[in-house]
C-alpha cells in the first residue's frame, strides 16, 4: 500500500513493515514496549547526566548573577547532594525516581513533584483540547483537499497550511495577544481563570473557556497544518488504487467511495504520524503557556529557565518526554487494531 | 546513479561530466517550478541584506548609549518601523537579527545533516547489534520532543550562539537519519552493489562511491526543508531567553516585545516585523525545498 516514497516523505514508522510481516500481536507489542522502555531509560539517563556531566558547575549556573559566599555555595552543594561522588548521586536519583522525587525547586522552594502534579492538569487540558481540534480539522480538510486535488479549495488550504507551518508558535500567540487582548480587549490576556474568582459551576467553566480560546487557537493553527499535509499526501497515494475503480464501477456515489473506501485506508499511515507529532504539540505548549501565563508544565519550564532552576527543569524534562514516549507506544499498538488486514489474520 | 568508476583518469572525468550534466538537469527542472524560483530569489535578497547589514546600518545604531530616539515610537519617515523599548530602530535591529537567525539556521542544519547522514548510512549499511542499538537511539530522538531537549541543553551550557547551534543540531537529526537509512537500504538492494561486492569492494568503497552519491540529492532537498524548522527553533530558544543576549536575533526581539508588554500595549510595529521576517524566510526555504524534492523525486509532484 504505502510506497517507499511516501514512507520517506512522511517518515512513517517501522509499523508499516511489521504489519505485512504477519507477526503475532504479542510479539509486536513486546517489541514496541521494549523500544519504549529503552527510550524511557535514555530519558532517565539523559535527565541525570545532562545536568551533571556537561561543562559548568550546576551551583554556578544556579547562582548565576547572584553574589554568594563560599560557605553558601558549600551549603547549596550539600543540599542538592552535589558533594557526593557521581555514581552515588546517580543511585540516589534512581532511588527517588519511582516517587518522581527530583528534589526541591530552587525558585519555588517546594518539592518538584508537588509542582509538577499541580501543573500537569492544566497542560493536559490545553494540549488535549488543542490536539483533538487540530486532528479533526487537519484530517477533514486534508482528505477533502486531496479528493479535489488542484481545485481552489485544495490550493487555498494547502497554501495556508504551508504558511502556517512557517509561523513560529509564539509569534502567532503574540499576534492574538496584540489584537484580541491589547487592541480589542475582547479576551483575557493570561491565566486559566480570572484571578480571585469565586465562581463555580457553569460560570467557572465559561470563564476557563474564555481564557482557553487564545492558547487553543494558537496551538491548533500551528499544528493542524501538518496533519492536513500528511492526510492529503496519504490519500493522494490511494487515489488511483484499483479498489476505488471497483467501488465506482459498482455505481457508488463519489462521496461514499471517498468516505467508505479511500479514507479508511489513507488513515492508517496518518494515525502513527499524528501521534509522532504530539512531541511538537508539547514543544508548542511551552511557548504558548509562557505567553498566556497558562499555569501548566510549559509555564513551569519557562519559569525554571529564568532561574535557572535545574531540579525543576530536570523534572519537567523527564515528565514531558515520558508522556510523549508513552503516547507513541499507544499509537503503535492502536495501529495494529486499526489495520483491517492485521485484524483478519 | 553512478556505476563503479574504473580507476583511470578518463573514466573519472567522464563521471564528473555526467555529474555536471545531472546538475544542469536539476537546475532546468527546478527553474520550471515558479514557487521554488520565487523562494530562491527572495532568499538571495535577504541573505544579501544580512551580509550588507554593517554597511547599510552601522553597528553603533544598536548601541543604546549612542542613540537618542524616543522609545516605543510608532513608525515615522526617518524610523520606518518605529523604535523598541530602548529606543533602537526596529528596522536596524531586524537587519542585524537576520545575521544571527540565518547563521544559526544554516549551521545548525548542516550539523544536523552531517549527523543524520552518517548515522543513517551506518544503520542502513551495517547489521548486527551495534546497528540495532543505534537504530533505537534514532527512534528515541525521533520521538523525543526535540525542543524540550534543546531547551535543557541551552539552559545547562553557557549562553551563546554556538550553544544554540549545538542544541538544535544534536536534537534535530533523527528524521534525516531515518530518511537516509531507508534510501541506503533501497540502494544496497540493487544489483550494482552486489557487483561491487563481487569485484572485491570494501565497506568504504560501497559507502563512499555508491551509497553516499545516491543519498546526497535527497539530503540536499531535506536540508533546505530543515533550515526552516531550525530557524523557528532558534527563534523559539531566543524567545525563551536562551539565546545570546549581546546579539539581537528575531527571536530575542520578540522576547523583548513580550517582556516589555508590547503586545498587550498594542505596539504592533515591534511585534509584527520580526515574526513576518521569520515566516517569509521559513516559507522561502520550504518552497525551495519542496521544489528540489519534486525534481529529485518526480512522483511527489503536485503535492
Amino acid at each position: 500500500m504505502t510506497s517507499a516514497l511516501l514512507e520517506q516523505d512522511v517518515e512513517a514508522t517501522d509499523a508499516d513493515r511489521d504489519v505485512r510481516g504477519g507477526t503475532s500481536f504479542w510479539r509486536y507489542a513486546g517489541r514496541k514496549a521494549g523500544g519504549a522502555a529503552f527510550s524511557l531509560v535514555m530519558v532517565v539517563v539523559l535527565g541525570f547526566f545532562a545536568f551533571r556531566i556537561l561543562p559548568g558547575d550546576p551551583t554556578r549556573s544556579m547562582t548565576r548573577g547572584r553574589i554568594m559566599s563560599p560557605e553558601q555555595l558549600e551549603t547549596l552543594k550539600r543540599q542538592f547532594g552535589l558533594d557526593e561522588p557521581l555514581h552515588t548521586q546517580f543511585w540516589i536519583y534512581l532511588k527517588n525516581l519511582p516517587r518522581l522525587d527530583f528534589g526541591e525547586s530552587y525558585v519555588y522552594r517546594r518539592p518538584v513533584s508537588d509542582l509538577i502534579a499541580e501543573h500537569l492538569g492544566a497542560t493536559l487540558l490545553l494540549t488535549g483540547v488543542s490536539a483533538a481540534i487540530a486532528i479533526a480539522l487537519g484530517l477533514w480538510i486534508g482528505q477533502r483537499a486531496a479528493w479535489r486535488r488542484g481545485s481552489w479549495f485544495d490550493r487555498l488550504n494547502t497554501g495556508s497550511a504551508l504558511v502556517l507551518w512557517s509561523v513560529p508558535t509564539f509569534w502567532l500567540g503574540l499576534i492574538l495577544l496584540l489584537v484580541f487582548g491589547g487592541m480589542l480587549h475582547w479576551l483575557p490576556t493570561g491565566g486559566l481563570k480570572t484571578a480571585g474568582t469565586t465562581a463555580t459551576g457553569i460560570p467557572l467553566v465559561w470563564d476557563v473557556i474564555r481564557h482557553m480560546i487564545m492558547p487553543v487557537v494558537t496551538l491548533v493553527a500551528v499544528t493542524y497544518a501538518q496533519y492536513l499535509l500528511v492526510m492529503r499526501a496519504s490519500l493522494l497515494e490511494e487515489m488511483h488504487a484499483d479498489y476505488l475503480t471497483t467501488a465506482r464501477a459498482k455505481g457508488l456515489r463519489e462521496d461514499l467511495v471517498r468516505r467508505r473506501h479511500a479514507v479508511p485506508n489513507a488513515l492508517l499511515p496518518t494515525v502513527t504520524l499524528v501521534f509522532l507529532h504530539l512531541g511538537g504539540l508539547i514543544a508548542g505548549a511551552v511557548t504558548v503557556e509562557a505567553i498566556f501565563s497558562w499555569p501548566g508544565l510549559g509555564y513551569l519550564t519557562y519559569a525554571a529557565l529564568s532561574g535557572p532552576d535545574l531540579p525543576l527543569l530536570q523534572g519537567t524534562f523527564v515528565v514531558f518526554s515520558s508522556i510523549v514516549i508513552l503516547m507513541n507506544l499507544a499509537a503503535d499498538l492502536l495501529y495494529r487494531f486499526l489495520d483491517p488486514r492485521v485484524r483478519a489474520a | 546513479m553512478t556505476s563503479a568508476p574504473r580507476s583511470s583518469s578518463r573514466a573519472t572525468s567522464a563521471t564528473s561530466a555526467r555529474r555536471r550534466a545531472a546538475a544542469g538537469r536539476v537546475w532546468r527542472e527546478f527553474r520550471s517550478s515558479r514557487s521554488g524560483l520565487v523562494g530562491l530569489v527572495v532568499l538571495l535578497v535577504i541573505v544579501l541584506l544580512a551580509i550588507l547589514a554593517p554597511v547599510l546600518a552601522p553597528a553603533r545604531l544598536l548601541d543604546v548609549t549612542q542613540i537618542d530616539n524616543p522609545i516605543n515610537h510608532p513608525p515615522t519617515w526617518s524610523l520606518p518601523l518605529g523604535t523598541d523599548p530602548s529606543g533602537r530602530s526596529v528596522l536596524v535591529t531586524l537587519l542585524w537579527g537576520a545575521r544571527v537567525s540565518l547563521l544559526v539556521g544554516v549551521v545548525a542544519t548542516l550539523l544536523s545533516m552531517v549527523i543524520g547522514t552518517v548515522v543513517g548510512m551506518a544503520v542502513g549499511h551495517y547489521s548486527g547489534w551495534g546497528a540495532a542499538v543505534l537504530m533505537r537511539v534514532v527512534d528515541f530522538f525521533l520521538v523525543l520532543p526535540s525542543l524540550v531537549l534543546a531547551i535543557v541543553l541551552s539552559a545547562v551550557l553557557a549562553r551563546g550562539v554556538w550553544t544554540i547551534i549545538l542544541a538544535i543540531g544534536v536534537t534535530s537529526w533523527a528524521s534525516t537519519a531515518r530518511l537516509v537509512r531507508s534510501q541506503t537500504l533501497t540502494i544496497e538492494s540493487r544489483p550494482y552493489i552486489e557487483r561491487a561486492w563481487a569485484l572485491g569492494a570494501g565497506h568504504r568503497t560501497v559507502i563512499g562511491r555508491h551509497v553516499l552519491p545516491a543519498v546526497l540529492p535527497l539530503v540536499l532537498a531535506n536540508t533546505t526543508l530543515t533550515v526552516g524548522s531550525a530557524i523557528i527553533a532558534e527563534s523559539t530558544l531566543s524567545f525563551l531567553g536562551l539565546g545570546d543576549t549581546t546579539k539581537p536575533s528575531w527571536g530575542s526581539m520578540l522576547k523583548v516585545a513580550l517582556d516589555s508588554g508590547a503586545a498587550t500595549g498594542g505596539f504592533w510595529w515591534f511585534v509584527l516585523p520580526p515574526g513576518l521576517a521569520i515566516v517569509v524566510v521559513v516559507l522561502c526555504f520550504t518552497l525551495v525545498g519542496r521544489a528540489l524534492e519534486s525534481v529529485i523525486n518526480p512522483t511527489l509532484r503536485g503535492r
